[in-house]
């Protein structure tokens, strides 16, 4: 049990109930789709980026609540960031989850709270699908992008 | 192999607990808890009789079947053409030689939809399956119909998840060249009434393939009652090996359909000006077989005949009860599939939860589920979902199992609040 707790902290179960920025966006300049196709996890990815900044973002789908809560803790912490930053942010999340290395370069403040997913293999995919979607969007890639 | 747990007189009824010692996979823990697995429509685990049969044929007969002269090599192909019989025996047809190893029960309808379906499918004409299909008999139909300008078309059902046979009946027409129907539903344990929608069919002169997969573990089957065209089936949902599975043809048309694949076994002559093939099966087993898998299969089926699928049936279907009324008292789980008739298979969604949260909780529990959309889409599609929880009872699982299910699912609560 207090394991479950460690994976599902308050923060991801609030997001998950209430997530930000969950709109679809009339004035996107730029947007992706994302799929799991192992899970059926769909999301679509909305930006407005102006001279290289995210501007605004907001996101709609439906998935698990790491998924959920993944995308709208996401859209949190890339809002007024640049392009860049918001990939540097990526790769750290990525390589928190993912990765062997303790130190980290670029603080991850909230998002810290998906470090439990690490110990779920199969459950990273859930936590990551919102980043992949972004990096798409940011890309300007059309074609939706699938975890696999 | 294991003397079978029925009790010696009266009405067959399963001793669970004897049952259990059959599998030694059961008996092991998962995060810290004794192992509860409720995924067998997945895949089932393998008695010690089929894993001991496989075993005695790497220890004893280990070589190539239909070719040697010596004497392991013939006792092997005695082994697989025996287990092809046990097969034949198990599903009631009437010849051996309409038995088919295939890998699985995906193989079996590719090869019927390109070697039987494919040679008479000309444009403007149909395909009909049902709403409630497996991705394995939706996709190589799909692939088909493409190609040769034909049409998909679907059979709908209810809200509980019944096939709707006056609309079934509605499309059936001159231009339908096969139908092609689950037998129990993996997603919602459906049992269709596959008798009578035969029996619609051929009043038409519409040949049927019955998908088998998830029958096979759990009832009686009989193809020749049936009078189904094709049964396909897999042995590793039935306690036998992955990788074997069987097709049922009736000997009429598997000896005028073509060749699958090309290559060894299904040839009588090769020259480079052209080649004889072989009869019937052997001309739809290209290359070595899975001699092991065929003959873990039939220990599979062996094991299960022993027990009497009838008990098996009764012992299921107490569970299905049981754990119906057991979970739905948790609050917010809602059942999806209340078909009239049901094979032991619980699919359910609970609210505010997402079924992948539900699965990992579980699983930190001991219980193995399958979360997801059961690689049947359309049929989610149908209830508005994208996933749903799936807990599928075998003969080995007890009530106990059932109460660990659902401590399990109020946990989740507890989570989620």
């Amino acid at each position: 049990m207090s394991d479950m707790r460690e994976l599902y902290q308050e923060v991801i179960l609030d997001h998950n109930k209430k997530p930000r920025n969950c709109y679809v966006m009339d004035c996107a300049t730029r947007s992706a789709d994302g799929h799991n196709p192992l899970c059926g996890d769909v999301v679509k990815v909305y930006l407005r980026i102006e001279d290289g900044v995210i501007e605004e973002i907001s996101f709609q789908g439906e998935g698990c609540a790491i998924c959920t809560a993944s995308t709208s803790l996401m859209t949190e912490s890339v809002k007024g960031k640049s392009v860049a930053e918001a990939r540097g942010l990526f790769e750290e999340f990525h390589e928190m989850l993912t990765g062997v290395a303790e130190e980290q370069g670029v603080e991850l403040g909230k998002l810290q709270v998906f470090e439990g997913v690490r110990e779920y293999p199969v459950r990273v995919k859930c936590a990551t699908l919102a980043w992949h979607t972004l990096n798409a969007a940011m890309d300007g890639d059309d074609d939706a992008v699938t975890t696999e | 192999m294991t003397t079978p747990a029925v009790t010696a007189t009266g009405p067959a009824v399963l001793d669970v607990e004897r049952v259990r010692t059959d599998f030694p996979a059961l008996h092991q823990e998962s995060h810290g808890h004794p192992l509860v697995y409720l995924d067998n429509a997945a895949t089932t685990q393998k008695p010690l009789a089929v894993i001991d049969a496989v075993r005695t044929f790497y220890e004893r007969d280990c070589s190539n079947v239909h070719r040697g002269v010596h004497l392991l090599s013939q006792r092997a192909t005695v082994a697989y053409e025996q287990a092809r019989t046990a097969i034949k025996n198990h599903i009631g047809a009437g010849d051996s030689r309409e038995i088919v190893f295939t890998r699985s029960t995906t193989e079996g309808i590719n090869l019927v939809a390109a070697s039987f379906v494919r040679p008479r499918l000309e444009a403007g004409d149909e395909v009909l399956i049902s709403t409630m299909e497996h991705h394995s008999n939706i996709v190589p139909w799909q692939l088909l119909c493409e190609e040769r300008g034909a049409t998909l078309k679907v059979i709908p059902i209810d809200d509980d998840g019944d096939i709707m046979l006056d609309q079934y009946e509605e499309l059936l027409s001159e231009r339908t060249k096969i139908v092609g129907v689950v037998h129990v539903s993996n997603a919602l344990g459906t049992i269709n009434p596959v008798r009578e929608m035969i029996e619609l069919a051929h009043a038409r002169g519409v040949p049927v393939l019955i998908d088998g997969a998830q029958a096979l573990p759990h009832f009686a089957v009989d193809v020749r009652e049936l009078d189904c065209d094709f049964f396909v089936c897999s042995g590793h949902k039935a306690y036998g090996p992955t990788g074997i599975g069987a097709l049922y043809g009736k000997r009429e048309h598997l000896l005028e359909m073509v060749p699958y694949q090309g290559g060894g076994d299904m040839i009588l002559s090769v020259t480079f000006e052209g080649t004889t093939f072989n009869e019937p099966p052997h001309r739809f087993e290209a290359g070595t077989p899975n001699i092991e898998g065929a003959i873990g299969f039939a220990a599979a089926l062996r094991y299960l005949d022993a027990h009497g699928l009838d008990a098996v049936a009764a012992h299921e279907s107490q569970l299905l009860t049981d754990a119906t009324e057991a979970v739905l008292a948790v609050p917010g789980v809602r059942l999806i599939g209340s078909a009239r008739y049901k094979a032991s298979v619980l699919s359910f969604v609970m609210e505010g939860v997402h079924p992948h949260d539900i699965g990992t909780i579980l699983d930190s529990e001991g219980v193995a589920v399958r979360a997801g959309h059961h690689c049947a889409q359309p049929v989610m599609a149908r209830y508005g979902l994208s996933a749903t929880v799936r807990a599928s009872f075998a003969l080995y699982n007890s009530t106990q199992e059932i109460d660990a299910l659902v401590a399990g699912l109020k946990k989740v609560r507890e989570v989620f609040g």
